[in-house]
């Protein structure tokens, strides 16, 4: 044994492999976008085909103001991100809590729109195919921002209880990245719904 | 390899109560354990499958027969595929995956051990949720609500209004539930081989078990999902008032049979592609030579997962794509065929020039071969849209697809279990029943589904529960009944071996069969931690180097 | 016993117990049903145009197949004979090759160019088959699936027949082919003729178009061969290909009303008091239900129930009495009516010719 232990081969002098928690995240991503492509192919396929009831052009509003908040929250979970890997904590949660105050406001844009769509228009998700495919595909991009903000305000208590430090800084990189993917899928959700499919 | 000095001989540790053993087992994250409960999970569903198959096969020996009635024939169909390609092909070939990619990599564990384990009971979950539909809501007696819709439950069949009560929901729910395990593991497996494999193991350098693992758990990210996302739609169309297949409403069914054969076809490459890691592990070892081709072997890999996610529709070809869509799935189901056959000549040439052993798993790879060969050229036939207007939808696609299944997949399989089982249990299993049951197999396959493809081409269409006498489909069909159970039989004296052998085999060492991949180079079975230091590598075939150090392959890569 | 001699005695007798059940399983196939009366539903027995270009692709397609399989299966087997291990090679390994550019390059432009061959054979067929034109002499039908029967109409002849459809033969220098636009009112069928057609699938919300032109007359068989529920098994079709003679005969004797016979008033008025009416439509009375077959000619059929029973009054008399006794999970419901009303209802159908 301790022969053959004589003829291993010399091992490199570096072996860097990648980081396993961004690539598990990065493999996560690559599924949930086949999921939301799904989505998004069955809402294109379905534009208008609907037999009855309102059309996109008659009851949907812009919402600018929350995409640019959805959008603003990437840049401030960046730099916070970016923070916490030169140890600067204190910029690190304040950056990390206007992130999850923009993307709290993102959601009750959301829910405001639904609200006014159920209530004042008529639409819910078996109206007519519009209905059923806007509200599969906003309320799964929903879905992802809310177990988003929460995986954020858990990181949000361990940090104000300082439990977050440069040491955790590789986690809360792959964290950002799900969010930066969460409003990557708001852009191509808006273009879809908002632009073409009007 | 130091690594024998884990255990002290001649010591005898007190026997453990087994509730911990049971403890042990039931909390592990310990990857060889995980991978064996995927096994053993797997080869109970694949007895569970095999009789609903042989009440298939005994309602069909001859027309207009009365052993089940429709509604249950209609529901054994439906669970048979369901849970040989959910709850067996999937959860094997995870299993496999999870014992041997560590190992052949020079890992301790698998990325993320907690995950691992999440996954595997979230697919034991599954299984059990599809059949507990069989007492759901009404019972026991006439197969309660088990789903009826054929395992691709195409809409609209699986409306509301076509399936009332809750049989097609246990089905949604069910393979929604492993889909998750199975996305899990997919991701589990990429994070693993980029990120853990030992020094000097660059990724022209691993076994070729793992490179096609991490193809085929790519190819889970994007197949899978897609019949997640379907399901989801479903769920809504038939709970929340959806329209996504709701023709009523100006919905599509063709757009659940995309959505479905997006993740289908993908899917029967996903449970091939480890089948193809078996045999380039197995097969070189046999003939005593390297893989012929390695970085072909990649190449093509990568390429059939490529190409394998635009064929789809060549499951559609009846159901009226105009001309230009039916082209374009021939040509490109037809170039899938070109990277599989490179991979069958390329054993071939790992054979050619060989010194070929017979032992078990050997002939069931040799096996293999032949079979998909057949079973690929019967696939060309079937991927010409014009010809396939006749043979799709008939027994000849049944043929095709159980000649892949049963003889590439599970073949593939049955060859890792004679392989790989002295690893796992360190004991060798018993060659004359091994040799018994190949031979048995491998008759009553043949007589079942070469005979099969005659009715498909006499007219005799799939999924019905009788047929009419007198079109030539009776004698035939009586044949391929009989064969089914000389498959049964082959398959009991398999479970036997597995059990015989456990407690009375032959001691298997580190290294039976003189291999040449870092797995053989721990005990049989391997410590917790694999390998007591972690080893480093210069080739493709570390111990080939340390066996012969006057000619080791690091010369030559 | 070596392994060696095991294995050549057992490859013996496998080879000949395959071709055993090769040569069984062809005379089978030769001794199903010819001439007369129907024939087989065998894709290799072509009788029509588009089932012709199928079956002449078919074989070219297998003749290329057979050759490669013949090929590496020679290859194979050679392999696995030549260079078995032998006793006197134990301890010793063979040349460990690598690869082979050359081989490998050759053996993976060989197989792409016979996929382009075979792509451009069966574009070929496809372009036939699916983008013919439709000549002036065209019979039109409209073909609509049901859970578990066929519903044919003849729109421009005024025709609504069920399960049994009835085309001319068509002669090849004045085409009458007839070409059918597939619905479905539920779920997906598929319309299959195997010696008249490739199948097509019925499927609601997308109506598909098919044509054949039968060359021979006879009855041709089919069943649908897309699973559309319980009684998918029979949901038979049987298509009659007439001569233009007895064509003509056929649609004068569906245009007419249904026969009113005064000695069947009471089976009359039971299958109009009870809920047949809502299902069932009968030509000239007041039923007409589109969920079940059109019966106003039903006595010109050879078969009931979509081809599960033949067309004999107690056949009959079983079906209304209770469906489930033919096709269990039929969605024609039993109508429970006493013996009576049964033999009533019975003879008022008997004189629906």
């Amino acid at each position: 044994m301790s022969a053959m232990a004589n003829l291993m081969p010399q091992a490199p002098a570096t072996w860097r492999l990648p980081d396993r928690g961004k690539v598990a995240m990065a493999g996560l991503i690559i599924a949930e976008s086949a999921i939301f492509t799904i989505f998004v192919v069955a809402y294109l396929f379905y534009v208008g085909k609907s037999l009855t009831g309102p059309t996109p052009r008659e009851v949907l509003e812009t919402p600018i103001f929350y995409t640019i908040c959805l959008l603003s929250s990437s840049l401030t979970i960046h730099f916070a991100a970016k923070s916490l890997a030169r140890d600067r904590v204190g910029a690190f949660l304040g950056l990390w809590l206007v992130t999850i105050v923009l993307g709290g406001t993102f959601m009750y844009g959301t829910a405001q729109e639904w609200h006014r769509l159920i209530y004042e228009r008529g639409l819910t998700i078996s109206t007519n195919l519009f209905g059923t495919t806007y509200y599969s595909l906003v309320g799964l991009h929903a879905f992802h921002v809310t177990a988003g903000l929460v995986m954020l305000c858990l990181v949000a208590i361990f940090a104000v209880a300082g439990r977050v430090r440069v040491q955790q800084s590789r986690r809360v990189e792959v964290l950002s990245m799900y969010w930066h993917f969460v409003d990557a899928v708001w852009v191509v959700v808006f273009t879809v719904v908002y632009v073409l499919g009007r | 390899m130091s690594s024998n000095a884990i255990t002290i001989p001649g010591v005898q540790l007190d026997e453990k109560p087994w509730v911990d053993t049971l403890h042990e087992w039931v909390t592990t994250v310990d990857h060889k354990r995980l991978g064996v409960l995927y096994i053993l999970y797997a080869l109970l569903f694949l007895v569970v499958a095999g009789v609903e198959a042989l009440i298939i096969r005994i309602q069909l020996m001859f027309p207009h027969n009365h052993f089940v009635s429709p509604q249950v024939f209609n529901r054994l169909f439906t669970l048979h595929g369901t849970t040989m390609v959910f709850f067996m092909g999937m959860p094997i070939l995870f299993g496999f995956a999870n014992y041997l990619v560590p190992l052949m990599i020079g890992a301790r564990d698998m990325a993320f051990p907690r995950l691992n384990a999440f996954s595997f009971w979230l697919s034991a979950l599954g299984g059990f949720l599809l059949y507990f539909s069989l007492v759901g809501a009404n019972g026991l007696y006439g197969a309660g609500n088990a789903p009826d819709v054929g395992w691709w439950a195409y809409a609209p069949l699986t409306a509301r209004a076509f399936s009332p009560g809750h049989s097609t929901d246990y089905w949604t729910l069910a393979l929604l539930i492993s889909g998750f395990g199975s996305i899990g593991t997919a991701i589990n497996i990429i994070a693993t081989i980029l990120c853990m494999r030992c020094p000097g193991m660059k990724l022209n350098r691993m076994p070729l078990l793992a490179w096609l693992n991490l193809v085929m758990s790519g190819m889970v990210l994007l197949a899978v999902s897609p019949l997640t996302a379907a399901q989801f739609m479903l769920l809504i169309d038939r709970y929340l008032g959806g329209h996504f297949f709701d023709t009523q409403a100006g919905g599509s069914a063709m757009l659940w049979m995309h959505f479905f054969w997006i993740f289908g076809h993908p899917e029967v490459y996903i449970l091939i592609i480890p089948c193809f890691a078996f045999m380039s592990e197995i097969i070189p070892v046999f003939s005593r030579k390297p893989i012929f081709g390695y970085p072909v072997m990649v190449a093509a890999t990568v390429c059939i997962g490529f190409v394998s996610m635009s064929v789809w529709a060549h499951h559609m070809f009846s159901v009226g794509m105009n001309s230009y869509a039916n082209s374009f799935f021939t040509i490109t189901t037809m170039a899938v065929g070109v990277p599989t056959g490179i991979k069958i000549f390329n054993w071939l040439g790992t054979m050619w020039g060989g010194r070929i052993q017979f032992k078990v798993p050997m002939l069931f790879c040799i096996a293999f071969l032949f079979q998909f060969l057949i079973a690929g050229l019967t696939g060309v036939m079937l991927g010409s849209a014009a010809f396939a207007s006749q043979l799709t939808l008939s027994y000849f696609v049944v043929a095709h697809f159980h000649y892949t299944l049963v003889g590439g997949v599970v073949f593939g399989v049955f060859a890792a279990i004679y392989y790989w089982y002295p690893k796992i249990t360190g004991r060798m299993l018993n060659e004359t029943l091994g040799k018994l049951h190949f031979w048995l197999f491998l008759i009553g396959f043949h007589l079942t589904f070469d005979l099969m493809h005659i009715p498909g081409l006499l007219g005799m269409p799939r999924r019905i529960y009788t047929y009419e006498p007198g079109r030539g489909w009776d004698t035939l069909n009586l044949l391929i009944s009989v064969g089914g159970f000389i498959q049964a039989i082959a398959v009991v004296i398999l479970v036997a071996n597995l059990v015989i052998s456990y407690f009375k085999g032959k001691k298997a060492g580190n290294d039976p069969w003189d291999a040449w991949t870092l797995e053989w180079a721990t005990s049989s079975p391997p410590p917790a931690y694999n390998f007591a230091s972690i080893p480093v590598v210069a080739s493709r075939r570390p111990l080939w180097d340390l066996k012969h150090p006057e000619d080791p392959d690091s010369q030559y890569e | 016993m070596s392994i060696l001699k095991m294995k050549s005695s057992a490859v013996r007798f496998l080879a000949r117990t395959i071709l055993l059940l090769f040569w069984s399983a062809m005379a089978v196939w030769a001794s199903a049903p010819q001439g007369a009366s129907p024939h087989g539903t065998n894709i290799f027995a072509p009788a029509s145009t588009p089932a012709k270009s199928v079956a002449n692709l078919s074989v070219f397609v297998l003749v290329i197949t057979g050759i490669i399989f013949v090929v590496v299966f020679t290859l194979l087997l050679y392999s696995v004979i030549k260079f078995r291990g032998r006793a006197v090679d134990a301890g010793r390994e063979p040349a460990q090759v690598y690869g082979s550019t050359q081989i490998e390059l050759a053996w993976t432009i060989i197989p792409i160019l016979i996929v382009i061959v075979l792509f451009l054979a069966t574009a070929r067929s496809i372009h036939a088959v699916q983008d013919a034109p439709e000549p002036a002499g065209a019979i039109e039908v409209t073909a609509i699936g049901h859970q578990y029967w066929w519903e044919f109409r003849y729109p421009k002849l005024g025709v609504v027949t069920a399960n049994e459809l009835h085309i001319p033969v068509s002669d090849p220098a004045n085409p009458t082919p007839a070409f059918l636009t597939l619905l479905s009112a539920d779920t997906d069928h598929s319309f299959w003729i195997p010696e008249l057609a490739g199948k097509t699938d019925l499927i609601p919300n997308h109506p598909n178009r098919m044509w054949m032109d039968p060359l021979r007359t006879g009855v041709f068989l089919g069943q649908c061969a897309q699973y559309c529920g319980v009684q998918h098994a029979k949901m038979l079709l049987r298509v009659s290909v007439d001569s233009p003679a007895d064509f003509a005969a056929w649609v004068r004797g569906q245009q007419q009303p249904a026969v009113q016979d005064a000695s069947v008033a009471t089976g009359r008025r039971v299958f109009e008091s009870n809920a047949c009416m809502n299902c069932h439509a009968v030509g000239g009375t007041d039923a007409n239900g589109r969920f079940g077959p059109d019966l106003t000619h039903l006595m010109s059929r050879v078969t009931i129930a979509s081809g599960a029973a033949t067309n004999t009054p107690e056949n009959l008399r079983l079906w209304i009495q209770d469906p489930n006794a033919i096709k269990p999970g039929s969605l024609m419901p039993a109508m429970k009516l006493s013996d009576s009303d049964l033999d009533a209802v019975v003879s008022y159908m008997e004189t629906l010719r």
